[in-house]
C-alpha cells in the first residue's frame, strides 16, 4: 500500500472530538451521574462541593469507559442491529484499538483519581461496577444466556452506592435499597425495549428473552418483574431514605407502571404491530420517568431533611 | 524541522485537538481546587499531629 492510499484512507475515517466523547454512552453517562449524585446528596455525611464535583465526574469516567470497552468488544453486534450500527466503531469512524485504548486507560484513571479525591471504597466500587459491566455482563452474559439483563443490570445499579460511598467511605442499608431499586427496574426497562426493537436482537445473535422465549413470555415477564418492582419501590419509602413525599411519588409511578405492564400482557402481536408498539414504547418512555422521579424523590427528601421537612 | 508550516493534517484534526485541550486544561483545574481543599482542610496529615504539635 502506498503512503498517498494510506492518506487517503485516514483522513475518510478520521474522528472527531464527538466521536470519541460517544464512545462513552453519553446518555447512560447522564443516568450514572444523576444516579451517583442522588446516593452522595442522601447520605446523612456532608461533602464538599468541589470533592462532590470531582467524585461525580470520575464515577462518569469511569462509567463512560466501560462504555467504551462495551462498544469495543461489541462492534460485531453493534453493526448488525438499527439502533446501534451508526456508533463510532461500527461506522467506521473509531478502530476498535483506539476504543479499547480509550476505555482501559480513562477506567485506570477514574478508579485512581476516585480514591485520590474521595476514598478507597467508592473507588473499589466503582472498579467492580466496571469490571461486573465488561467482563460479567459484555462477554460473558450477554451472548450466553436470557437472564443477560437481569444479572448485568447489577452494573447500572451501583452508581448510587458508590456515590453514597464517597460521602460516608461505606456502604449500608440505605445505599443497597437504592441498588435494588435500580436493578428491578432494569429488566422491565429493557424488555420493553426488546419488544419493540423486533429482530435487532435475533439477527445479531443475542439471546435476549424474545429470542430464546418468545414475545409472549416478555410480555408475561415484565408484568412479573413490574409487580415486584413495585414491591421494593413503595416498600423503600418506609425506610430511612423514604419519607413523604417519596410514598406520594412512588405510589402514582408504579401505579402507572403497572397499569402499563398490565396492558403490555394483555396485548398480542397483532395489536401491537397495527398501532406500531404504541404501548411498549410509552412504557419505556415512562420508565425513564419512572427512575429520574424515584431518585428526584429521594434527593428532595435529604435535601428538606435539615429544615426538619424530610423523611419520617 | 519546523513547526510553523500548518501541515493538512492539523486543519483536519483542529476541532479534536482542541477538545482534548480544553479536557486537560479542566482537568488540571479540578486537580488545583482538589488539592487546595485537601490541603486548606489538612486531609492526609497524621491523625495526632496537632496533639504533637501542642
Amino acid at each position: 500500500m502506498s503512503d498517498a492510499s494510506l492518506h487517503s484512507q485516514a483522513s475518510d475515517r478520521d474522528a472527531g472530538f464527538a466521536d470519541y466523547f460517544a464512545l462513552l454512552k453519553p446518555r447512560v453517562m447522564s443516568l450514572v451521574v444523576f444516579t451517583a449524585m442522588v446516593g452522595l446528596l442522601a447520605a446523612p455525611v456532608a461533602v464538599h462541593p468541589m470533592i462532590a464535583f470531582a467524585s461525580i465526574l470520575f464515577i462518569a469516567v469511569g462509567g463512560g469507559a466501560s462504555g467504551a470497552l462495551n462498544m469495543w468488544w461489541d462492534a460485531d453486534i453493534d453493526k448488525v442491529m438499527t439502533r446501534t450500527a451508526q456508533r463510532p466503531i461500527p461506522a467506521g469512524r473509531v478502530s476498535p484499538d483506539e476504543a479499547y485504548a480509550i476505555g482501559m486507560t480513562l477506567s485506570v484513571f477514574a478508579v485512581i483519581m476516585l480514591a485520590l479525591a474521595a476514598n478507597w471504597v467508592a473507588a473499589g466500587l466503582l472498579a467492580f461496577t466496571i469490571f461486573f459491566y465488561v467482563v460479567v455482563y459484555t462477554m460473558w452474559l450477554k451472548r450466553w444466556t436470557p437472564q443477560n439483563i437481569v444479572i448485568g443490570g447489577a452494573a447500572g445499579a451501583f452508581p448510587p452506592m458508590i456515590g453514597w460511598a464517597v460521602a460516608t467511605g461505606g456502604i449500608s442499608v440505605e445505599s443497597v435499597l437504592m441498588f435494588t431499586l435500580i436493578f428491578m427496574w432494569t429488566p422491565p426497562h429493557f424488555w420493553a425495549l426488546a419488544l419493540f426493537m423486533k429482530s435487532d436482537y435475533r439477527d445479531a445473535g443475542v439471546p435476549m428473552l424474545t429470542v430464546t422465549h418468545g414475545r409472549r413470555a416478555t410480555r408475561a415477564h415484565i408484568l412479573v418483574y413490574t409487580l415486584l418492582l413495585a414491591g421494593i419501590a413503595v416498600g423503600m419509602g418506609f425506610t430511612a431514605v423514604g419519607g413523604p413525599i417519596y410514598l406520594l411519588v412512588s405510589v402514582v409511578m408504579n401505579a402507572l407502571f403497572v397499569y402499563g405492564a398490565v396492558a403490555i400482557w394483555r396485548r398480542d402481536e397483532t395489536a401491537a404491530q397495527a398501532d406500531g408498539y404504541r404501548r411498549e414504547k410509552s412504557f419505556f418512555g415512562l420508565s425513564l420517568l419512572y427512575l429520574f422521579l424515584h431518585f428526584g424523590a429521594i434527593l428532595g427528601e435529604a435535601a428538606l431533611a435539615p429544615y426538619g421537612l424530610g423523611g419520617w | 524541522m519546523s513547526f510553523r508550516e500548518e501541515h493538512e493534517l492539523h486543519k483536519r484534526r483542529f476541532g479534536r485537538n482542541l477538545g482534548l485541550a480544553l479536557v486537560l486544561a479542566g482537568f488540571i483545574v479540578i486537580v488545583f481546587g482538589l488539592t487546595v481543599v485537601k490541603v486548606t482542610r489538612g486531609d492526609g496529615e497524621p491523625e495526632n499531629a496537632t496533639a504533637v504539635q501542642n
